[in-house]
This record gives C-alpha cells, structure tokens and sequence, in this order.
C-alpha cells in the first residue's frame, strides 16, 4: 500500500527483493547504491548476522523524480532468504506495493526458488494479497557463472518452474557484475506506479 | 488496510504534532504506518536525522517486539522505549496500523513524555479513525 501525502505532494512505494538465501538479493541492492550514488542521499541500511547474511531486511530509499507532480520515494527492502527467517520476512512483505522474485539460476538451487515462490504466496496470503496480483518481475540471477562452467537450469526450465503461471517479465541478470540490475528495477518501478495510478483512479 | 488522508487531517495531524510535542521541547517526532511508510514529520529545526530509514528500522523494530509478544502470549507491547546517553527514542502504537515515535533528550523525563504521548495518541487516533471509518 503506497502511502501517498496530498500535503508534501510525495509518494513512498516499498518494493521488495525476495526469493531463496544466497541469491542475490542484497547485491542487487548494493550494485544499485554503487551505481546511483549521487543520486542517494542516504546510507543504505543492512541488518546481517555475523555471516554477512541478510538478517532481518536491506533498505534503501531511492528518489524517481515527480510523476504527474507527485515526488516518487521508491523504498527498495530484501527479506532473509534463509528458510528460518520467515516471521521477519513476513514483516517486512507488509504494505509492499511490487515484488521483485530474485531466483537463483544454478542447476543445485532449482528447488530451492521453487519453494521460495510458494512462501512467497503463502506470505502474501497473510496480508490477503495474491502473488497474481502484485506488481511482480521474475529475475535469473547469476548467469555469470556460465563462464566458470557452473551448470545453470536453462532459461525454459526457469520459466516453466516459475513463470508458468505468472507469466510476467523475467530477466536472466547477474547481480555481481550488474548485468539487468538496473533493467529489472526499472521494470518493477513502472509496473508497481502503474498499478498505484489504476488504484488511485 | 488501505487508507488515503487528505490535506486537512494531515494538517490537522502536524498541529497537533508540533503544538503538543515538538513546543514543548521534543526533538524529532513522526508518525508512521507498520509498513514503514511516514505519515507526518515534525522537527525543532535543529537537528537531521535520515527519517525514511529511521521510519523503515522502526516498523521492522516494532513488528519484531509485536512477534515476541505473540511468542509469550502476550497480545502486544504497545510501548517501546529505547534510551541512551544524550537521545531516547520511544514507540507508541496508535489503532492497529499505526505508530508514533518521538526523540527526545535527557532535558525532558519519560514521565512528562509519556503523559505528552498519550494525549497526542488521543488525539491523532480521532483523526485516523474518521479516516478509517470512512
């Protein structure tokens, strides 16, 4: 749920990173903050364990410019992708507007996406959302890794396994280089002001 | 929940914000929704405090304390205080979706704060649950 001030004329929209642990979330985010840092004016929030691993949730606050003279504040959060992290995941879905689903494109993780789209599903049922209905892009992260000769699912298996029935944008991207960083937070930026204009008409 | 607020209670909100808190020697004050959006922000112009993060960690921070509750069979915590050598923050829920966060300095006690809070909490939960309402 976009919260928008008639008074300061400024809409925050909260999209999230999610999908299976070690895939890529957090260095979405952190390519992006490189990448706009003089844009940025803040320092991007981490919460990790000891680890380096994403604890409770990544933040960084992100200004788009105006949209029919509105200031655009887009919120980019990650969830813990690791399975015993899912009551702090679920906090941080509330009054998410766009969802980007980070999977991880090597052969030994294929089920693991899976069951993080399910979780994901499941997450957003608990708000009385549905996965159909949100502003959703599909990301295959990692395919850098084709040059080490690291087997990676084909981009039809990734498809079939997880935009069977989404059937929404996807992007084979390597968040470590930046490969379709950018494209695919582009692409859930408009769907999710789209989706936030047709609600407020 | 969606709920939209138009200018008159956002105005209605920042009065009552600024008049009953920040006057009486409040640094920083806002009011956010759980999903970390801010609502409203007051400040005494003296200080620069980065609120979108500070509004993200705070509904991450409370949803968090909300959970723990649940966890002892409590219902909720619906006041949090975090107190350190020269700031404190405190946490006061408002309605279900709703909280209000001040920032304040040793000049003033949590006694006076708490009583200041409470009153505004009345207060703004007029405002919301006419919106809510309606």
């Amino acid at each position: 749920m976009a919260f928008v001030n008639p008074k300061k004329k400024e809409v925050q929209v909260k999209i999230v990173y999610y999908g299976p642990g070690r895939g890529g979330k957090t260095t979405n985010l952190e390519y992006i903050y490189q990448k706009f840092n003089n844009r940025i004016k803040t320092e991007m929030v981490t919460i990790k364990t000891h680890g380096d691993r994403t604890l409770f949730f990544d933040f960084l606050p992100f200004d788009i410019g105006k949209v029919n003279g509105y200031d655009v504040k887009i919120q980019l959060y990650t969830v813990p992708g690791q399975v015993k992290y899912n009551a702090t995941r679920r906090l941080v879905l509330r009054g998410v507007d766009g969802i980007v689903f980070v999977a991880d494109a090597m052969a030994v993780r294929r089920e693991k996406n899976i069951l993080s789209l399910k979780n994901l599903q499941e997450n957003l049922a608990n708000y009385k959302k549905s996965v159909f209905k949100v502003p959703i892009v599909l990301q295959y992260n990692k395919v850098d890794l084709a040059e080490q000769g690291i087997p990676l699912l084909p981009l039809e298996t990734l498809n079939k396994d997880l935009n069977s029935r989404l059937k929404t944008a996807s992007f084979p991207a390597s968040a470590l280089t930046g490969t379709n960083v950018v494209a695919t937070m582009k692409k859930i930026i408009s769907m999710t002001m789209a989706s936030i204009i047709n609600e407020l008409k | 929940m969606s709920y939209t607020l138009g200018q008159e209670q956002l105005d209605g909100i920042e009065e009552i914000l600024q008049r009953d808190l920040i006057d009486v020697g409040v640094r920083c004050v806002f009011l956010i929704d759980m999903a970390g959006n801010i609502i409203a922000n007051r400040d005494n112009g003296k200080i620069k405090h980065d609120v979108y993060s500070l509004a993200a960690l705070a509904a991450g921070n409370f949803g968090a304390v909300s959970a723990m509750a649940k966890i002892i069979g409590e219902g909720e915590f619906s006041l949090l205080f975090h107190k350190g050598k020269k700031e404190n923050i405190h946490f006061n829920k408002i309605i279900t979706e709703f909280l209000l966060i001040t920032i304040f300095s040793n000049d003033i006690s949590l006694g006076f704060l708490r009583l200041k809070v409470n009153e505004t909490v009345e207060k703004i939960k007029q405002i919301l649950e006419s919106v809510q309402a309606s």
